[in-house]
Formats: C-alpha cells, sequence, structure tokens
C-alpha cells in the first residue's frame, strides 16, 4: 500500500507546489520560463547520457533470441522475421517491436484448472499498450501547435484525425481520452492482478500517476477550466524563440500542467521511462542470427588456459596406447 | 536428507498463482527448502580448474565460508560485468514490470513462487545494482526498489539463480527483450567469484578440463564403451561398425555430449550416429580429447565455458579434418552457434562444411564449420541417399520436445522434425504455446540434473510434462523425442513421474531403428532389443 501511497502523496505535492507557487507566490517566471527550461535540459542531456552511456558497452556475443526457424538448408523455409539473419531483416523485426510491440502480442495467460496448466490468449496488455504508447505520441505531436507560429499541415491533418468525431465544444480530442483510459488501465492492472501488484515499486506508480495528473490537468483545460490560449501560445513561442515573456491572465491549472510535464521529463533520464531509448538496443532483438555465416568479434576477448592435448596425452598415453587409439609421441 | 516423495497431484495442490506472501519480497527471507536446491562445490574440483576460494561447503550451513572481503569482490565483479556486457546493463535499467513474463517461467508454473517470476529473479540482483550503481537508488533507498547487499541477499541469489535454467523463454514475451538467462550467467559468475558454483556443476567441469569430457571418462573407456555398442549393433543388424578414434586426415570430426556414451536412452541415440556414419560411408573420427558436446562452463562463467569449448577447433586442427560434425546436444548448439566462433574462432584452418554424400554446401555454418547432425540427417534425406523403413517404428506414437537452447537460441526447428516425419509414422505435436520458440524446458537444464533438487526439477519440468499428458491422453503418445542429452535424462525421469509409460529417444536412434542398412540380416528388435512391431504382427499371423 506504501508502495502506492508515497508516490500519490508525491504528485499531489507536486500539484500544491505548482499552485501556492503561482498562486501565493506569484512565481510565473520560475514555473513558465525557469523550470521548462531546466527539465529540457535535463532531460535531453539525460536522455543522450543514458543512450551513449548503453550505446558504447560492449556486445561481447551476439546473442538474438530466436523465435523461428533459422537461416538452413534452401528448402527449409526460414522464420525471416522472427530469427532473421540478414540486416534488413533485423530491421524488419525491430520496426515491428517498436511500432507494433510484437513480443507483447504474443502474451499468454497462464492458469491453472482442476490440476491442468492451460494457456489462453492474452492480448489486452498488448492492447492498452499501444493504445497508451499512441495516444501519448498523438497528443505529444499536437502539442507542436504551441511551439511554431504557422501550425504545420502535418499537424493540422493529425488534429483533424483525433477529433474525428466530431463531438463538443472545442471538439473533443479521441488521444487525450485514449491517454487517460490506458493510464488507467495499466494502473488497475498493476493493483488487480495479485502477482504484478507484487513485483510494483513506487517507481511503477509514479509515472502512471504523473501521466493521468497531466493527462486530467490537459483535459480540464481545453474543456472545463478555459485559460487564455493566445496568452499560452505567447509565453511557449516566448520560450522556442529564446525571448521569454510570461503573460498576465493564465490560469493557474496551466502551470500545474505544465510543472507536472516538467517534472516528468526530468526524471524520465533517471527512470524505467528510459525503456523508450533502450528498446533500439536491445541485443536479444537487434542483432542477426548469423554468428555461424559471420564470425562476431568480441572487443574483449581474451587468452585463457586451456588443457592442451599434449597434457591431455602425457596423462592418459600408456592408457591410449593400451587402447590401440593413436598418439603424437610414442 | 529423506527422500523425495511427493507425489505429482501433492505437487500441484501446492500452486496458487494469484496468491502472493502476505510480506513484500525484500521482507520475504530465502527459505532453503529440502529437494529444492543442489550441494555446493567440492574444493577439489575448484581446485582443478583454479577457482577462488576452493573449499569444501555446504548451502544449508550457516557458514558459507566466504572469503573475508566478499562484498567487495561482489562489488568490483559487477562493476566489470557492467562494462563488458551491453546486455546486462541494459536489462538493469528498462525493465517497466509490466509482468509479461511472470507466468511464462516453467519454474514458476510449476511451484507458484513469485521469486521464480522472471521480473522478480531479476530485481533480487537489480535492487542491489539500484542501490549502488544508480543515483536514484543511492538517494531513495528502498523507495527507489533499492537495498543493501547482505549474506541474506547473497543467498537468495543463489538459491533463486541456481533455479532458472537459462531457458530464455520470458526472453520471448518480454517487449524489450530481457533476457533473464544473460542475468542469470552474471550472477552466477559472481556467486563463483566466491567459490560457491554447484557440486554438480563443478564436478563435470572438472572432468571436462582434465579428460575431456564431464563424465570423465578416460580414453580407453570411450572406446570400450563405443565397442559395447558396436556389438549391440552386430547381434541387431549382423553389422560389425569400425568406427575410428583420434584419426588424422579424417574428413570430420564428431563431437557429442558425452551422456550419450553412458546411459540408457542416449546410448541408443549413439548407436543411430554410428550406423548412420556406417551406412553412408562418412569419412570421420570420434576424439577422445575433443569428447564433450555439452559445457557446464556455461553454466559457470564465460571464461570456463570459453576453457572448455577450446578442445573443439584445438582437435579439429590437430587431426587436420575439413569440418565438424555436431551431435544432439540443446545448450552445446546455443554455445556453437552464438559464442564458439567469438570464443575461439576464426577457425580459418578448416573449410566450408560440404556434405561428402550429397554434395550440398552448408552456407549456414560457413564461418563455424559446424553442422548439427539433423542438418546433416535432413539433407541426406531430402537427396534420396539413406533407405529408411519407418514401419519399424510402428510400436512408437512418438511427440517432439524442442530443447529451449535449440529453439531460442538457434532456431533449429524443421530440421528435426523433418527428420522424424520420415523415420517414424505415428507424429503428434503438443499444444503450440508448448513447442517452438514457446517450448518450456525439461526443468534440469544448466548443470540443475542432480538428484538432490528433485522437487525442484520435478516443479520445473511441470509445464513439460502436462504438455507430454495432453498428448498421451488424446492421442496414446508413448514416446517423446528430443535433441539433447540433458533432456534424454531429465525427462525420462519427469515422465516416470508424471506420465508413467511414456519414454524418451533422441531422433537419431529413430533413425538407426529405421534406416535400410547395405547388407544387414533380417532385424527382429529395435536399436532397444525390443521385438519389432512388424516381427510381432507376423507371430501374431
Amino acid at each position: 500500500m506504501m508502495k502506492m501511497l508515497v508516490p500519490l502523496a508525491a504528485v499531489i505535492v507536486l500539484i500544491i507546489i505548482a499552485l501556492a507557487g503561482v498562486e501565493a507566490a506569484g512565481m510565473q517566471a520560475l514555473f513558465g520560463i525557469a523550470i521548462p527550461y531546466i527539465a529540457l535540459i535535463v532531460f535531453v542531456v539525460g536522455m543522450i547520457y543514458r543512450v551513449m552511456d548503453w550505446a558504447k558497452s560492449p556486445v561481447p556475443f551476439k546473442i538474438p533470441t530466436t523465435c523461428g526457424q533459422q537461416q538452413s538448408l534452401p528448402w527449409i523455409k526460414q522464420g525471416k522475421i522472427e530469427n532473421p539473419s540478414t540486416c534488413f531483416h533485423t530491421f524488419i523485426r525491430m520496426a515491428l517491436e517498436v511500432f507494433l510491440f510484437r513480443s507483447l502480442f504474443r502474451n499468454l495467460k497462464t492458469e491453472m484448472k482442476d490440476g491442468k496448466v492451460v494457456y489462453g490468449s492474452d492480448k489486452w496488455l498488448w492492447l492498452f499498450a499501444l493504445i497508451f504508447h499512441y495516444s501519448f505520441l498523438v497528443v505529444l505531436l499536437r502539442h507542436i501547435r504551441f511551439f511554431v507560429l504557422e501550425v504545420p499541415f502535418v499537424i493540422e491533418i493529425i488534429e483533424a484525425l483525433d477529433s474525428f468525431f466530431q463531438v463538443g465544444v472545442p471538439l473533443l480530442y479521441i488521444t487525450g481520452v485514449s491517454l487517460l483510459a490506458g493510464a488507467l488501465f495499466l494502473f488497475i492492472r498493476r493493483i488487480a492482478i495479485p502477482q504484478v501488484r507484487y513485483i510494483s515499486l513506487p517507481a511503477d506508480y509514479f509515472p502512471l500517476f504523473m501521466i493521468i495528473a497531466i493527462a486530467i490537468t490537459g483535459i480540464l483545460m481545453r474543456y472545463f477550466i478555459k485559460v487564455d490560449v493566445v496568452a499560452v501560445k505567447n509565453l511557449t513561442i516566448g520560450l522556442v524563440t529564446f525571448n521569454p515573456t510570461v503573460p498576465e491572465g493564465i490560469g493557474s491549472i496551466f502551470y500545474v500542467h505544465l510543472f507536472l510535464v516538467c517534472v516528468l521529463f526530468a526524471y524520465f533520464p533517471f527512470s524505467k521511462l528510459v525503456h523508450m531509448g533502450g528498446v533500439f538496443l536491445s541485443p536479444t532483438r537487434n542483432l542477426a542470427n548469423d554468428s555461424r555465416m559471420v564470425r562476431h568479434i568480441n572487443p574483449w576477448n581474451y587468452p585463457v588456459h586451456v588443457h592442451t592435448y599434449e597434457e591431455y596425452e602425457d596423462e592418459f598415453r600408456d592408457k591410449m596406447k593400451k587402447a590401440g587409439i593413436p598418439v603424437e609421441k610414442e | 536428507m529423506a527422500k523425495f516423495t511427493k507425489k505429482p497431484n501433492e505437487l500441484i495442490a501446492d500452486i496458487e498463482y494469484s496468491k502472493t506472501p502476505p510480506t513484500d519480497w525484500m521482507d520475504t527471507p530465502v527459505e532453503f527448502k529440502e529437494h529444492t536446491f543442489c550441494w555446493g562445490a567440492k574444493g577439489k574440483n575448484l581446485e582443478i580448474v583454479g577457482f577462488p576460494n576452493a573449499r569444501d561447503w555446504s548451502p544449508v550451513e550457516e557458514d558459507w565460508k566466504l572469503p573475508q572481503d566478499w562484498e567487495n569482490i561482489v562489488m568490483e565483479g559487477i562493476k566489470d560485468r557492467l562494462s563488458k556486457y551491453r546486455s546486462f546493463k541494459l536489462f538493469m535499467d528498462i525493465c517497466v514490470r509490466c509482468g509479461a513474463c511472470a507466468d511464462k517461467c516453467h519454474f514458476y508454473i510449476g511451484s507458484g513462487d513469485p521469486k521464480n517470476m522472471p521480473v522478480l529473479r531479476a530485481e533480487l540482483f537489480r535492487s542491489i545494482y539500484r542501490r549502488y550503481f544508480t543515483a536514484p537508488g543511492r538517494v531513495f533507498g528502498r523507495l527507489a526498489g533499492a537495498r543493501d547487499l547482505t549474506l541474506q541477499v547473497l543467498k537468495e541469489w543463489w538459491y533463486y539463480f541456481y533455479q532458472c535454467t537459462e531457458c530464455r523463454r520470458c526472453s520471448v514475451f518480454c517487449p524489450y527483450g530481457i533476457d533473464t538467462a544473460e542475468i542469470t550467467m552474471m550472477v552466477r559468475e559472481l556467486t563463483n567469484l566466491l567459490g560457491l558454483n554447484t557440486d554438480w556443476i563443478s564436478g563435470p567441469v572438472a572432468n571436462c578440463y582434465m579428460k575431456g569430457n564431464h563424465l570423465g571418462l578416460e580414453p580407453h573407456t570411450i572406446k570400450s564403451s563405443i565397442e559395447f555398442f558396436l556389438d549391440d549393433i552386430e547381434t541387431i543388424t549382423g553389422i560389425r561398425i569400425e568406427p575410428s578414434f583420434n584419426r588424422k586426415g579424417a574428413e570430420v570430426l564428431f563431437v557429442t555430449p558425452s551422456g550419450d556414451l553412458f546411459a540408457d536412452p542416449g546410448t541408443y541415440t549413439a548407436m543411430g550416429y554410428l550406423m548412420l556414419f556406417h551406412e553412408i560411408g562418412l569419412d570421420y573420427t570420434w576424439s577422445t580429447y575433443a569428447s564433450e558436446g555439452g559445457n557446464f562452463g556455461f553454466f559457470t562463467s564465460n571464461e570456463m565455458a570459453k576453457r572448455l569449448n577450446a578442445k573443439i577447433y584445438a582437435e579439429a586442427k590437430r587431426l587436420g579434418v575439413k569440418w565438424i560434425l555436431g551431435g544432439e546436444c540443446g545448450h552445446m548448439w546455443r554455445v556453437i552457434n552464438q559464442y564458439m566462433d567469438t570464443w575461439n574462432g576464426p577457425a580459418d584452418f578448416l573449410e566450408v562444411p560440404k556434405s561428402p554424400i550429397t554434395g550440398t554446401v552448408f552456407e549456414n555454418a560457413k564461418s563455424t564449420k559446424m553442422v548439427h547432425i539433423t542438418e546433416f540427417t535432413a539433407d541426406l534425406i531430402r537427396n534420396g541417399k539413406i533407405k529408411l523403413d519407418p514401419s519399424r517404428n510402428d510400436n512408437i506414437i512418438l511427440t517432439y520436445h524442442d530443447s529451449c537452447n535449440t529453439a531460442r537460441g538457434m532456431g533449429l526447428l524443421e530440421e528435426p522434425r523433418y527428420v522424424i516425419r520420415h523415420v517414424c509414422n505415428h507424429f503428434y505435436e503438443m499444444p503450440e504455446d508448448t513447442i517452438r520458440e514457446k517450448t518450456f524446458c525439461c526443468g534440469s537444464g544448466t548443470g540443475l540434473n542432480a538428484g538432490e533438487n528433485m522437487e525442484l526439477r520435478m516443479r520445473g519440468g511441470l509445464p513439460r510434462a502436462m504438455a507430454v499428458r495432453y498428448v498421451k491422453e488424446r492421442y496414446g503418445v508413448n514416446m517423446l523425442a528430443n535433441v539433447c542429452a540433458i533432456d534424454r535424462a531429465t525427462l525420462s525421469t519427469l515422465m516416470d513421474y508424471y506420465n508413467k509409460g511414456v519414454r524418451v529417444t533422441g531422433v537419431h536412434e529413430l533413425v538407426g531403428n529405421a534406416l535400410i542398412m547395405k547388407g544387414e540380416k533380417q532385424r527382429e528388435t529395435n536399436l532397444r532389443g525390443e521385438p519389432l512391431p512388424n516381427i510381432q504382427q507376423k507371430e501374431g499371423a
């Protein structure tokens, strides 16, 4: 229970800090300018550092997890994507992994029924993970409108598609709701399945609570507690043009939203959220299964002590001769 | 220690997946339950290979006779490995604990112990990594999922990382491909820095180092074991085979796990090899020095694995063969596919393997120069180079168990099935979630095939046994084929426990039975000395 309450309390405290900061202390400049810059720097530098740190560590062995038939005799059909032996097919495998969560799609549920172990298909995690991540992506892309003077055509298309149902004023964005739904599913799953609850750490709840809070404040701002969008855009454009200003009259909810986003970004490189970068580097997925065809080099391969044939023959020469096994030295 | 007497249904009755312990896993101390762990390594075996802290010790005693500064040794060991393996570093950092792996582990399925969920097994180590190697762990401690390294933690590692068979099934399902096998290998390396191997691994390692094979068979014993098989083959077929040993100038060096020379039913597989090679007139030799295909060093440390593996190329070079043919073994083939060439290559003194019988060039082995026996045999069958009478195996209703390592560390799936379909008329697959890349471990891999940990083995083997039971009840399956020496030994025990009446065979035993040899007499028995089915029918008629 504490594992869940501490991160929940942390998110509430963050919200209070933002509210108190802008409402009581009038620190709009801190929350609107300084913290976003710091958060962005921490995020960018942190992620580059993390990815570089992984990337520069050696890959001594070629260890793909093979999930299909190897390249073998020409008449045996290879599982080229599940067990790739070329760069191209490895690329496809990675693309499926990154864009469609291929491995998660395999998920099974193991149950014990009447003393028998049974396996059933279980695609819910896959489905909601996909909804969650893609919604997040689209929401992020939609926010580009705040950082450019002319909204790019692509973003307008995304927005048009996202408001496909044409309900409400302003038009309802599907991804805003689906992001929240995805995050809530992941949270409920985490507490509802005993095994998953048992393995969960505060670091698993914290980002979920953060994202839920960010989505809720965003939705509130768009549909319920309106903020002055023109003023917000002045602030964001000021940030990207390095000419920051704090326009008057932006509601506090905006600063809460922004502060939570900043904390999430700054937290990113130090947390499990680095899986975003790490997935590209996973040696069990991004290597071809061609290590019988092409020698893979281990940069730190070093000579080792071996028991040589000569030593072996010295020990067993008499027995070998008696048994009629050829020897080097008579 | 009392004998392991629990019945299968008692064992299954213990399992309840949705029940988790009342205390958090960090507050649940490890309990060394009888029949679930192996004995500690003997000092003399560690000395033979020059391992540190060589002494006799017992896991059940309070004092593990550790070096004074064991914590430092562990810390330095972790640091060293983090700088050497991207897999290790990355797998420490990117797990999101989604739990997709949780119910994929055979030890978890068979025990319900949450620390056997791959994610939690990894967390046992990750918590220490966070505490000493990450900023949040140093600052926030337990709140960041970190904990101090204590003797209790070390014991917990030892218990649970010698309870993972490095089968990689979890890694198939992980959205980031996190492979618990990598983590287990690293933690096992760390335990070996403290002299904490098991007896069942360190004994074979010492044997293999000095005598060339895990069983410690000396050169003359290898020869005489094989001569026993030759006598049996002569009795059955009327043909006297004369293989060669350590012969220079042979075209092919044949390397197979030593288990096949020693105990049933592996011995019948070895007879199958001998008969096949004789029939096609293969110019090959056995070696008494490189007399082990398997590699228990692989369950110890990278360095030890490399030291044992080195013999194969060294012997191929000394004998001047052209290429190497490898027998049926599971982890042996992960080592050959993913490690051997990197460790001990380049094998530029060998030629790209080419079957002298069919002329087929094995392009997929053009660098390692080592071909799997089922690749070789499948090619022979495809080209019509051997005559087979599958009806000699008509008493067999067969299913096939993919070994973890050949499935998930290589992808050898169709070759054995192709061979099987040509030597056996009654073949049924187990449910698809339990075969191929989703195959279940025998429960006794990575050197866990000892006697003292029988409950652990039977728990780990439960998912495999259940899948066999399914085809047994449905199709009357009475034989379980595989291409692994450890499987042949351990699945026999597993079947006796859960599925009485199902026996275990290597693929090349079936080949040996079906193979029609030039000049053979009318066979009356199979390689096990049992009457052939068609003979039975004739007698009945």
